[in-house]
């Protein structure tokens, strides 16, 4: 029972890494971000400390409701509605995926990792969770999925956190979550304005981006002149 | 104890199209239509069997053999299938690979008749077949390594009786999504809507259907028939895993499993309903999806 969090999080990456809706999958990082808000809530007499409620919301207000808001007001400004063409297929993804399950999952397992109070599936979920992270910065094209990608990142860090639990300091843990929000918010900003000025946001064509192109007077101009 | 276990085999050969009886009228329901009678299916069949068979000349004995092998394929399968606490006529450990094998054999049969015909049509239709069965069939495999872990048993009929609401409890998401991936596999073995339309009449986007279409008469029967007990086979399959075996009597299982198989057909009804069929290109995702859910849930078994 206590592994369901755990496995709903390695359901959800499974999930992203097979979709290619990002309305679905900014929505799916946000079922995340509820999921570790009620985490650190089931690590033994979590429920009595005042801090860790506090500690909860705040990460749930963070993860689950501003930040795939932020994204997904992005996206509505935006004309894209899907990640069309991934550097990798999304089935050949899945595939690596469940390889990459194996691997945390060995790494979970191995004997100087497990030594600690954190359990075994909850380590598993978090590493591969940061894997998942990693793997869609690198094999998708668009700058919101791999926004998407760095938060699942962000997210595994936090449940390796909230694991370890007493012994990682609540401050820290706070100062991160401020820090990540910054860092989304202004990658958000960023998709924003680089879609209002390019008319996309695929981060394989970013070296064509310049200041040149402020000479233009609209992006249709810009574009008849790259034609 | 004997006597319970023939009931078991006994009612999958008579009820089995009485689930598809029950699809159509799910499905007619949904469309504000009237439908066809619970027990077509019944009627079809005697129906056929009455007919005399026609053969197309370009077919060799193999499509003469292939109905019979795959109905008695199938009637064995059933024979492997136990409901909760009630084992099986047929039970042994490692089952579960027989009655994987079984299916595979009725399937391969049924390649070997569709390529038999000469036809292109039924020769795609059996190459999309095997290329989906190729892709669902680890799922099975999966889910059925998953319960053999958790009940520490190797045969069907062992495995279903020990997993009691206890183990529903120790782990509910696994054993959900076992199910889960089970259901699509359900869909797929079974040429259901988001994978393969029954009803289509379009040899292009068949499956299935395009595979029997040079038969007729008995032999029909016989390939509807098996269809249909292939779809009890899965249906009671996951039935078993849904409805943890229960300590109320033995007599009294056999109801509950029978309103179980009544609300897994309104289920498969209820899907095709409400569901489009996917792209064709959409289905190999569907199933690597279902795939991966098999193995996700086998390692996190394994870590914990």
């Amino acid at each position: 029972m206590a592994n369901t969090i755990p496995i709903l999080l390695v359901l959800s990456c499974i999930f992203l890494l097979g979709s290619s809706r990002l309305r679905v999958s900014i929505r799916m990082v946000a079922v995340q971000g509820l999921l570790l808000g009620v985490l650190p809530l089931l690590q033994g007499d979590a429920l009595l400390r005042q801090e860790m409620w506090l500690f909860s919301l705040g990460s749930i207000a963070v993860k689950g409701i501003a930040l795939p808001w932020l994204l997904l007001y992005v996206l509505q400004k935006m004309n894209i509605r899907r990640e069309i063409e991934p550097l990798i297929s999304f089935s050949a993804s899945i595939l690596i995926g469940i390889v990459l399950l194996g691997l945390s999952c060995w790494v979970a397992l191995s004997p100087r990792l497990a030594s600690g109070e954190i359990s075994p599936v909850t380590l598993t979920a978090a590493l591969y969770l940061v894997m998942t992270g990693l793997f869609l910065i690198v094999s998708r094209r668009k700058a919101i999925t791999q926004t998407l990608g760095y938060l699942v990142m962000e997210n595994g860090i936090y449940t390796i956190g909230v694991g370890i639990g007493n012994e990682f300091p609540f401050i820290v843990e706070m100062g991160v979550l401020l820090d990540v929000f910054v860092g989304i918010f202004l990658m958000g900003i960023m998709m924003f304005h680089i879609d209002r000025e390019f008319d996309h946001i695929d981060t394989d064509r970013f070296t064509e981006l310049s200041d040149r192109i402020t000479t233009y007077e609209s992006p249709a101009e810009w574009k008849e002149m790259k034609s | 104890m004997k006597t319970i276990s023939c009931i078991l085999p006994l009612s999958a050969w008579l009820l089995a199209p009485l689930m598809l009886g029950i699809i159509n009228r799910i499905k007619a329901f949904f469309a504000g239509r009237q439908g066809q009678s619970v027990f077509q299916l019944y009627y079809d069949l005697a129906k056929l069997l009455k007919k005399g068979s026609v053969y197309s000349r370009t077919t060799s004995r193999v499509f003469r053999y292939v109905p019979s092998v795959v109905l008695s394929a199938m009637v064995l399968a059933t024979l492997m299938i136990p409901w909760g606490g009630l084992p099986a006529p047929v039970s042994f450990a490692g089952d579960l690979i027989l009655l994987a094998y079984l299916l595979g054999a009725a399937r391969f049969a049924m390649v070997l008749a569709a390529l038999d015909t000469g036809s292109s049509f039924e020769g795609m239709g059996a190459s999309r077949e095997v290329q989906f069965a190729a892709l669902a069939e680890p799922s099975l495999f999966l889910g059925m390594v998953v319960l053999a872990i958790q009940t520490g048993h190797g045969g069907l009929s062992d495995i279903f009786a020990s997993l009691t609401s206890a183990s529903w409890q120790s782990a509910p998401a696994l054993l959900f999504l076992v199910a889960c991936s089970w259901m699509v596999l359900l869909l797929c073995e079974n040429s259901r809507i988001p994978i393969d339309d029954p009803n289509t009449h379009l040899e292009l986007t068949m499956i299935h259907e395009v595979m029997v279409l040079d038969y007729g008469g008995p032999d029909l029967g016989y390939m509807l028939y098996a269809a249909a007990l292939k779809l009890w086979i899965f249906s009671a399959l996951l039935v078993n895993l849904l409805v943890p075996s229960q300590l109320i009597g033995h007599w009294m299982q056999i109801p509950l499993f029978l309103v179980g198989m009544v609300i897994m057909a309104t289920l498969v009804g209820v899907v095709e309903s409400i569901m489009a069929r996917l792209r064709l290109m959409q289905v190999p995702n569907l199933l690597i999806g279902a795939g991966a859910l098999g193995a996700m849930v086998l390692i996190l078994k394994l870590v914990g």
